[in-house]
């Protein structure tokens, strides 16, 4: 059997991969889209957090000795702190000013951080080995999976979902949400907003970080890792609706997918192909496809 | 804004006097050092190539007790063509700059080569792979030092095919260089009997090669052929393994593999592989205490092919304008083409009159892990191509400079 003109068991292996790429780009846009949404920060920051979170694994490994799962476990936490110390420093000073100023300063950050990356370790990327019990892979008969990626796909989902239901769901996510329609009322009930969005910019960092020390093993770790990938991200941000989870996290996959069959029938494209999809949905939908108009 | 002119070291020996003699314009040689100073390409070259050509300008100064003041230059041309030739204009129009050197991506390469001829200056090409550099497109102000096309196809291309891998699917880089790569070694692969299965045209700097590969392995070809460089190849290497690819029974053939990118790979991932370099820093004893000098003053980091070659081109070009005591480009380029080259690097050689650089190209294995010695112990010596079949007969490259005569 074939669609067109591909026979339909390689077709089902680029779904797949597709899927493990939409993965990157949900966790990655996930992150951004819970910064917008809750900050009003367009956080350009973020590529060079997701290298941090790679170059935070490496280190563990050659300093430490501490393997991929405590990397899993220790990096988010780390690389959330500075996103903590950079929100107290300098990005709480932005709030009320245009969204150009947040852009900038992210932006400026992302470009010292990257330069200090590459200055100490090259460009050309430190290798980082897989997981012992991630190694090999299973024949699903279509294709070989590497086991690793098969649990990017689930680590990915499960955190795209629980981060997801916490804020549209509970009650903390319920404040998170009041805070950035009406900051003073929320803080007149008791609650310290200034703190919770601390923490929220921390938290969308750290999961910046979380992608990164999964795309270790499978990437070069190197200083270019997150400003390659973070202008796809972007796009994926805005098609799914600035600040919109669900649509941060529906977009991340379905561009993932779209990506993947646009490697197989015209690879040339792949690398413009979810821009262009971008101009279609700002043309017709300014929003994005999740977004609601102020 | 991106331009970062570090000025480099003013080596001023002599006085005045001595220069005059010389028609050195602006009485001083300024040489540019351009290459990718920050994105994939940027270990192969980058700044270390400014550490050589430096390295290059002292010894010269040293050991020939030249009068002449040279300066250097450098700037970043991010790989896109037209960064590169707005800075090589500038350079020359304005700046005084007499030689460019370097220029890895061969996008840029062919544009610089342009720029150059249209201003009568020199480039020394060491880090563009294209052959139609001294091909169809040659010109008479362009040295191509190091290596190219034609040559990585026939020293990889036949050596993997002579082993028994006659049928191939390409990962092709989509730009003139992978372009350049993938025609020169079918070409080869054709020529000895093999067969083209197919081939991919892959966007440079693509994070996930997974899906090419994918493709490459349902093609079912015994070897996949990588006509891509720097960070494409070492994510390409890497996750063919993860795929099982190389399990699966094909194999790869890494047509363009650096020394830096090994390094970045790891000896346990690219144990095996075959590649084609012009130079090494382990070949003889004058290559390794160059290397010792390099490395010192480059934080530990091992200098690769490229780096040697920007060396080397430098001595040449000094070389050849005080023996033609000028700096004016057509003319310099005459003379180094006249000259035969010398330096402790490459050892005797000499420049064609297409402009192409000869000399002996080396087949390597990389090492595993358990036969590596010290750091950047990586590849043994399986084969030594001598000069004259190491690259593609003037004959064949239908280089109009040739044609004339």
């Amino acid at each position: 059997m074939e669609v067109f003109g591909i026979p339909i068991q390689a077709m089902m292996g680029q779904l797949l991969i597709g899927l493990i790429n939409g993965s990157f780009y949900a966790l990655l846009s996930l992150g951004l889209a819970v910064i917008f949404g809750l900050l009003n920060i367009i956080n350009f920051t973020h590529g060079a957090q997701y290298m941090l979170g790679a170059f935070g694994a490496y280190l563990l490994m050659n300093h430490l000795g501490l393997g991929y799962w405590w990397s899993l476990l220790l990096v988010p936490i780390l690389v959330g702190i500075i996103g903590v110390i950079i929100e107290r420093t300098m990005l709480f000073r932005l709030y009320k000013l245009d969204h150009l100023y947040g852009l900038l300063l992210t932006f400026g950050l992302a470009l010292m951080i990257q330069g200090y990356f590459r200055h100490q370790y090259g460009s050309t990327g430190l290798p980082y080995s897989m997981p012992e019990q991630l190694l090999g892979g299973i024949n699903l008969g279509f294709m070989f999976l590497p086991k690793y990626r098969g649990w990017v796909i689930i680590a990915s989902l499960i955190v795209c979902l629980t981060t997801w239901f916490v804020i549209e769901r509970t009650k903390l996510g319920g404040y998170l949400r009041a805070a950035t329609e009406n900051p003073q009322i929320v803080q007149a009930f008791g609650i310290n907003v200034p703190r919770m969005i601390t923490l929220t910019y921390g938290f969308g960092v750290g999961l910046a970080a979380l992608a990164g020390v999964m795309a270790a093993p499978i990437y070069q770790v190197s200083p270019q890792m997150g400003a390659d990938l973070i202008i796809v991200v972007f796009a994926v941000v805005v098609i799914g609706g600035m600040g919109s989870i669900m649509g941060a996290i529906v977009t991340g996959f379905g561009l993932g997918l779209i990506e993947g069959l646009t490697k197989v029938f015209y690879p040339e494209a792949s690398s413009t192909v979810i821009f262009i999809i971008m101009t279609i949905v700002l043309l017709i939908r300014p929003a994005g496809l999740f977004g609601t108009q102020k | 804004m991106k331009l970062k002119l570090i000025a480099g070291l003013v080596a001023s020996m002599g006085m005045l006097a001595g220069v005059a003699q010389a028609q050195i314009s602006g009485n001083v040689v300024k040489i540019g050092v351009m290459n990718d100073m920050s994105g994939v390409y940027a270990d192969i070259g980058g700044p270390g190539s400014v550490l050589a050509a430096r390295m290059a300008v002292e010894d010269y100064l040293k050991e020939s007790k030249s009068n002449l003041k040279v300066e250097i230059v450098s700037a970043d041309h991010q790989n896109k063509p037209d960064v590169g030739s707005s800075i090589a204009r500038k350079w020359y129009d304005s700046d005084g700059v007499d030689m460019i050197i370097d220029v890895p991506t061969s996008s840029v390469g062919l544009a610089i080569h342009q720029v150059t001829k249209e201003k009568g200056k020199v480039h020394i090409n060491t880090g563009s792979a294209t052959s139609d550099l001294t091909g169809k497109d040659c010109s008479p102000n362009t040295v191509h030092w190091l290596y190219d096309t034609w040559m990585l196809a026939h020293g990889t291309g036949s050596a993997v095919v002579k082993s028994g891998g006659d049928t191939w699917f390409f990962l092709t880089a989509d730009y003139a260089f992978g372009h350049a790569l993938e025609r020169d070694t079918s070409e080869v692969v054709k020529a000895s009997g093999g067969k083209i299965l197919g081939s991919v045209k892959v966007p440079l700097a693509t994070q996930d090669f997974s899906s090419f590969l994918l493709q490459a392995q349902s093609s079912k070809a015994k070897i996949i052929g990588l006509a891509n460089a720097g960070g494409d190849t070492i994510n390409s290497i890497k996750q063919a393994a993860e795929f099982g690819i190389v399990k699966g029974g094909q194999k790869l053939a890494g047509l363009l593999v650096f020394l830096p990118d090994v390094h970045g790979l790891g000896l346990n991932t690219a144990q095996g592989l075959n590649v084609t370099e012009a130079w090494y820093w382990d070949l003889n004893d004058t290559s390794r205490a160059w290397a010792k000098r390099f490395t010192e003053a480059n934080k530990g980091k091992f200098p690769s092919s490229d780096h040697a070659g920007v060396y080397a081109g430098v001595l040449h070009y000094l070389k050849a304008i005080d023996a033609a005591k000028t700096d004016d480009g057509s003319k310099v380029v005459a003379k180094m083409k006249e000259m035969p080259t010398d330096d402790p690097l490459f050892g005797k050689g000499s420049i064609r009159a297409d402009g192409r650089k000869i000399h002996p190209v080396y087949l390597f294995e990389v090492k595993a892990p358990s036969e590596s010695k010290g750091p950047y112990d990586y590849y043994k010596l399986k084969q030594t191509i001598p000069a004259d079949q190491a690259f593609r007969p003037m004959s064949e490259g239908q280089c109009p400079l040739v044609a004339q005569k």
